[in-house]
Order: C-alpha cells, then structure tokens, then sequence
C-alpha cells in the first residue's frame, strides 16, 4: 500500500515536502494509526506524529487523511483511496511533519470557561439532576478535543485568535445546556458580539469530520436559539 | 548552569512537582493548587490524552442509590478480591473516602448517568456483594461507558480554574535526590524543541500510570510504558508486587481494545464453543460478575481444553444481544462503537470474540495510604522517602494486593491523588525551603538526561528491542505460569536489558523528536519488565492474578507478604498490612464466587 505524507522539519527542511512510503502485508481491518506506526518502526524512526490510546478516545491522533480531518487509529485502511495522503490537520502552524501546535485551539477552548460554575453552597451528595436534563448532554460532553472540526472550518482559519471554533463553542453548549450550572446568563453574554460565535456560517464542515460524531454546528445553532429566547 | 556540551539547561522552582496529568495527577494538583501552592504538572502527552480518559465502566463507591450498600461490604469486596494481598489499613482509608470522592467530582461537573430520582446511576461489577459476599452489589458510578472520559476531563476543566501552572509535552527523565536521600524534584525535556530543564520541588508527586505496553496485545494506550516506575527503580527505590499483573476478561480477540466489565453488569455473559454459559461452571453464584482473575483464568481454560470459538477455536463470545438496541445504546454506548468500528460487529446483534488481556499493573511503587513512598531501612519496612510520593496506578498502596476489582481504579486514582495532595500541604508547612541540590548530581543528571543525544554508528533499534520484549513477556509472563517458562522469561528479560544499554538513535533532531522518547520509554519498560518477571519467578504460589500450574493454591504461611524488587537488593519481602484502621481485620479465607 502506498502513503504519501507530508514531511516537514524547521531543522533541516527550508520547506515542508512530501515523501512516500509503501508497505507490504497489509492486514485486513488494520487501521490507518497501525500503518504509521509500522513506517516508523520498519522504515523511517524520523517520522513524527502524535498517538497514545489506539481506539479514538484519547484525539490524539488527528490529521488530514485524503484531504478529510480524522483520527488516524479509527480510520479504516481499506476505506483509503491509494495513494494515501496524509497532512498535518490545516489551518494552525506545524511544529513537525503531522504535528501541529494546537496552542491557539487549547486558549479558545480555555476562553469558553469550560467548568460548572455553582454560587450556591454544595449539598454533602450530589446535585440531583434528572435522566431527561442528563440527556442533554449527550452529543455534548464526549468530545475528546482532536481538533478535527476547528481544523477543518474556513471561519476558524481565518480569524483563529478571535472565532472560538466548533470544538470550544461545543464546550460552551455542554456547559450552558447542564441544568447544574449556575452561569448560564453569563455564559451568553460572553458569547455576544461578531466574532466569537456568530463568525460561523454553518458550513457544516465540522459536523461532516467529526471522528465522534458529534454535532457542533448544532450546538452552536441551539446557543444561538437561548440568545434568542432570552433577549426577549 | 553550563555542561559539557556548552548548553544552559532551565531551573525552575515549586513547591510541588507532579509527573503525569490523568485523573491522580490531576486530583492531586487541584487539591494543591487550591491551597495557593505552586504547582507543576509535567506530562508528556497534553493533560485529556492520559490514559484515565479510556476507563469505561465507573468508579466504586458505596452510595447506595440502587441497592442496599455500606462502605464496610465495600472493604470485605476489596480485601477478598485481592486474595488478601490488600493492605488492610489502606483499603479501609479507600472505602470510606468513596462516596465524597464520587460527589466531589460530581460538584467538578462530571455528567454521570442519572437514575429517575436525580441521584448518580450505579451499576452490578465484578466481586461486589452485599452483607460481606452476599447477594450482587450495584456499587459502579457510571457516565455510560465513558467515566475515565468525564471524569478526566473534569478534572482538567477544573484545574483551568484553579490556574494550575502545566508543561504539557515535557518528559521526566529522572529524579533529583540529595545525599540525605531527599527527592529534590526531576529533570525534564520539552519535547517541542528538546530542552532541558530542571525542575527543582520541595515534594515531586509521581503519577504515571502503568505499564501495560509490557504486553503485546493490551488494552492500554501506548503512552503506558511505565516511565514513573522505571524512573524510581533508578533512582534506588523497590517496585513491590509487580508479579500481579491484570488480564482483563474482555479484550476484543487478538486486538486488545477494552469490553467493559460494565457490559456483563449491564446483563451480557460470556459462552463457549458449544454454547454454554462457561461461568456456571467457574463461579456458580456471580457467575460472569466473579473476580476478574477467576473469570481470565476461565477463559483461558475453556480455550486451552478446546471449547473456544471460531475457527481455530481461540476465542470466546460475549453475549449482549438479549439487552435489546436501547439498553446498549443508552448505557453502553461507546464499546457499541467501538465493536463497529474495529470488527464491523454490532453488539446488538452479535456476540463479541475476546480473550483475556493485559490490563492493569496492580504493583508500582511502593506507598503508604497519604501517598508517601516508603522503602525498607535496616528494620523498619516502610521508612518515608523525603519529599517523594505516588498515587494512582504507578503506585502500590496496596489497595488491589493481587487482584483489583474492576471500578476500584478510578477509586484508587482521586482517592490517593487527594490523600497525597493533603500529605504534601502538611508537609510543606513544616518543610518551607528547597533543599540545596548539588552540582555533582544535578551534573549526573543532566548528563543522564542527554545520553542519546549523540549520534552512533551502530547499536541496536529501538522498535526491534519494543518488539522482542513485548513477546517475551506475552509468552513467559501470561494467565498461566510455570517455573520453566518464568525463568526463560527472566533470562530473555535481562537479556534486553543488555541490549537496551546499547540503542542507537539516528534521529537527532531537538525538535519533537519522538524518536527519542520511545527509546527512555523503552528503557523504562525493560526495568519494569525486570522487576515482573524477577518477582513473578519468586514467588511459588498461586494468588490473585498470579496463577502458577506448578503451585496451585495460595500459600499464606509463606507468601502472604509483598514481594520487593529493586536493582541494588534484587528480592527482598515485607509484611501485608492486615490492621485495618478501625474495624476487625479479615482474616484470609477461601475464595469461592
């Protein structure tokens, strides 16, 4: 099988290249993550990229496979047209072949104060929260911050420091829609203005590369629909 | 300051050093930083790629919100199903500090599955009884089948709060001590750009997880090679217990990706070759809910006698089908996934293939119950090393002794993360100032720290040696062990260990090499691999995960004692602590399920 991945040290290399790579004995079910790991063991220790879990929960391994936003560990190798290409994920400098420095994606996800706020005193058990306003959460909390869906959305691209991206306003949902939180006003109120929230144009691309299947550009139209409802 | 090679190498100064940022790391440093202390946390993966993120099935804590439960049964399940190799005192301190560890991270946000009345879901996991081995428990606090996932990133949520001062991406190399034997804190590298930088604390929390990458097909992330471990091992301290190591009953066959244990509390159950409910034979009253060691060793057993499926017959199935599509949807969502996207099987309407898997590290470094490493000195067998403490899986409290339940890890992690942050608060109290380091050791470990950082013309690979170690350890080190095998597995074991001396790395670039941390990892699963086998081949009994075909049954005349093993004393023993704080001791009994 043929892999051609994008090669770039800021030590050695003026500009970034592309270099090939082919592999025998392709295992049936073997995914993308195991192929990459296999150069670097077999052919080429310099290739760099970042992995840990294997199975998608971690995020850690995203990157840009056949021009798609992925994880590589859950990528299925017979779902790759050949060659396959592989790029670091777009939009945010590489510090290294298929690594990225996520710093600004990291400060957007920090910027949506993403934690419970509780003002009143806490109960010595839980706060109660009932199954129906648990499921709320769902679609919500499980992101694992790969970075797929910002990566992969043109408004990000463009103004990275100041849209807070798919990934940290799905954050905001999960936090807004938690019938635990006590800053919900506050909450909206930060997300005002034409920049943070409202840059995204629902191009959906988000919602099209999301490893989990979760739905960010959703989330954002439901928190567009709370400052609706309660400006009024 | 300067070395050799002309470079100046970062000191930085804190309070409080943590190696590693997943749940125990995490735990602790919040507790440190909300107290106003100054804290570090180095970890070589960003905080929510740890591996706590991939614990599916809950956290233990008797709150009652289902059945009837009490801490008390909480502790009899605890000590009987580490077949008595438990600290007592220990377990007691982890039961009773459940329930506030579950609320506490509840108040964090974590979104556990609710039941009708607003009060946390709880579900049945293995060895859990009422009434000290009674009827089925549900004492498992659940966020469907993703808890490590909520609770990690939780407590990193939290720590954003608290302003906890991280360096993610930097590798700890190895500790810093003095003449006196205090720990003066690590030296790292920035993994971005390959710098060095010393990191000097007056108390260095260890946290890093286990080393399930000693196994070739492991349910755990490639980042658990075990680095806090090997780093205490050279820095003179014992691993204790090392010989426990879990196989999980439930890894997908042949790849290794965890089934919960949470999928047979849930109602699933596992069959043979013929089609028969395998567990009834085993463990007639909890059947697939027994002790993970006992249900293993079912499997394997079923396999090795022929009644496997498939067509080599090496493999068992998990049933979950009769659950129905909106039981496993709702309440286990995530290996429903996980099935699809791995085996193309749906859960609900298939049965699983798993065979048992490498786990859990059930050793580590050995502490006491507020998270103080302690070493044996002259008489004493657990002498305080200054300044130093571990929690969570790298450690050995010993609250899983030789088999841990399934549950009581997460438990383990904020428990002991929370107990050693609290150790470490009175403890500076009294310890104000740093502890002068000297030039002679921070040289040694600066030096240390850059020992592949020269080019070689020949030496041997770093995946080839992953690779062989991997394999011998499968082999020499599985369900089943024998003397012939064990002491095959140690040869071959400090073999590598030889060879490891010898790595060459071509790659020599400063930035993101990671190249280069494979080969400390590597190191450090060789020391840990040692001190398994060596401790594995000691020890002639069977207990806990710890199954010799040579010596069947539990000996506790002779071996109701930790095992240490350390490269300076080789094996050395001490006492289990059977005084539990302040109830009456369990005393060892048969273990039926």
């Amino acid at each position: 099988m043929k892999f051609r991945i994008y090669r770039y040290n800021p030590e050695v290399d003026k500009k970034p290249y592309v270099q090939e790579y082919e592999l025998e004995n392709i295992e049936p079910g073997m995914m993308l993550l195991a192929a990459l790991l296999r150069i670097k063991d077999e052919l080429d220790e310099s290739l760099s990229f970042r992995r840990s879990c294997g199975e998608g929960v971690c995020g850690s391994d995203g990157m840009n496979i056949n021009g798609v936003n992925g994880l590589a560990c859950i990528t299925p190798l017979d779902s790759l047209k050949q060659p396959v290409e592989i790029r670091p994920l777009p939009g945010l400098p590489v510090i290294r072949d298929l690594i990225i420095d996520m710093d600004m994606f990291y400060k957007q996800y920090r910027a949506v104060k993403p934690y419970l706020v509780v003002n009143d005193p806490m109960p010595e058990v839980e706060l109660k929260q009932t199954p129906e306003q648990r499921e709320k959460l769902d679609g919500l909390y499980e992101c694992v911050l790969c970075a797929c869906c910002s990566t992969a959305c043109p408004s990000f691209w463009w103004n990275p420091d100041k849209f807070l991206g798919p990934a940290a306003l799905l954050q905001a949902s999960r936090f807004i829609e938690d019938s635990r939180d006590q800053a919900f006003e506050q909450r909206l109120e930060d997300l005002e203005g034409p920049f943070k929230l409202f840059r995204c144009h629902t191009i959906m691309n988000c919602v099209q590369v999301c490893p989990k299947g979760l739905n960010p550009t959703k989330a954002i139209g439901r928190i567009k629909h709370r400052m609706v409802t309660r400006s009024l | 300051m300067n070395t050799t090679t002309g470079q100046t190498v970062e000191r930085r100064q804190f309070d409080t050093l943590i190696i590693g940022a997943g749940g125990g790391g995490l735990r602790a440093a919040l507790k440190l930083a909300e107290a106003d202390l100054n804290v570090a946390v180095v970890s070589k993966v960003f905080p929510t790629r740890s591996h706590t993120v991939a614990a599916q099935g809950g956290m233990n804590a008797a709150l009652a919100n289902v059945l009837p439960d009490n801490w008390h049964w909480h502790m009899f399940d605890t000590v009987k199903g580490s077949d008595y190799l438990g600290d007592q005192d220990a377990i007691e301190y982890m039961c009773r500090a459940a329930p506030k560890a579950v609320y506490e991270l509840e108040h964090f946000g974590v979104p556990f599955s609710r039941l009708d009345n607003g009060k946390i879901y709880q579900r049945a996991f293995g060895g859990q009884s009422q009434n000290f081995g009674g009827d089925q428990a549900a004492r498992t606090c659940a966020a469907a089948d993703r808890t490590g996932h909520a609770i990690l990133h939780s407590l990193y949520q939290q720590n954003i709060r608290a302003r906890t001062h991280f360096f993610d991406e930097y590798f700890a190399v190895d500790l810093l001590r003095d003449d006196e034997g205090h720990v003066l804190g690590a030296v790292v590298f920035n993994i971005h750009d390959g710098q060095i930088v010393v990191i000097e604390a007056k108390t260095t929390l260890i946290a890093t997880g286990g080393a399930g990458q000693l196994f070739k097909t492991t349910t755990n992330a490639l980042i658990n090679t075990g680095d806090g471990m090997g780093m205490a091992m050279r820095a003179g301290i014992p691993l204790q217990d090392m010989e426990f190591f879990q196989f999980h009953p439930t890894g997908i066959a042949g790849r290794g990706m965890l089934i919960t244990e949470g999928a047979r509390g849930e109602g699933g159950y596992l069959v043979n070759g013929e089609g028969e409910r395998l567990m009834e034979r085993y463990a007639p009253k909890a059947k697939d809910l027994a002790s993970r060691d006992v249900v293993s060793r079912a499997i394997a057993i079923e396999i090795r006698e022929g009644r496997g499926c498939g067509p080599n017959k090496d493999y068992v199935l998990l049933k979950l089908d009769h659950l129905g599509e909106a039981v496993i949807q709702k309440r286990l969502p995530g290996i429903r996934q996980t099935c699809i996207t791995f085996l193309g099987i749906d859960p609900v309407e298939e049965p699983i293939p798993v065979f048992p898997t490498a786990h859990y590290t059930m050793g580590g470094i050995p502490t006491n119950r507020h998270g103080q490493v302690v070493v044996p000195v002259k008489d004493t067998p657990e002498e305080p090393v200054a300044g130093l403490y571990a929690a969570g899986e790298c450690a050995c409290v010993s609250v899983h002794g030789g088999n841990r339940l399934g549950g009581n890890s997460l438990l383990d992690i904020l428990v002991f993360g929370r107990a050693a942050a609290n150790h470490i608060i009175a403890y500076l109290k009294e310890n104000k100032y740093h502890r002068k380091l000297s030039d002679e050791e921070l040289a040694r470990v600066v030096e240390n720290a850059r020992r592949y950082d020269r080019p070689k013309a020949d030496g041997e690979s770093v995946a080839e040696l992953r690779r062989e170690l991997k394999q011998v350890m499968e082999e020499h080190c599985g369900v089943f062990r024998n003397k012939d095998v064990l002491k095959e597995g140690v040869d071959k074991v400090e073999a590598l260990a030889q060879r490891v001396k010898n790595i060459r790395i071509d790659d020599q670039s400063a930035t993101f090499n990671t190249a280069k941390v494979e080969a400390y990892e590597l190191e450090n699963l060789i020391a840990v691999a040692q001190a398994t086998v060596n401790s594995a081949f000691a020890r002639e009994e069977s207990r806990g995960a710890h199954s010799r075909i040579d010596f069947p049954e539990r000996d506790d005349k002779a071996w109701m004692r930790h095992s240490l093993y350390s490269f300076e004393q080789g094996l050395d023993y001490k006492p289990v602590r059977t005084k539990p704080i302040s109830v009456e001791s369990f005393p060892p009994k048969p273990r039926v399920y």
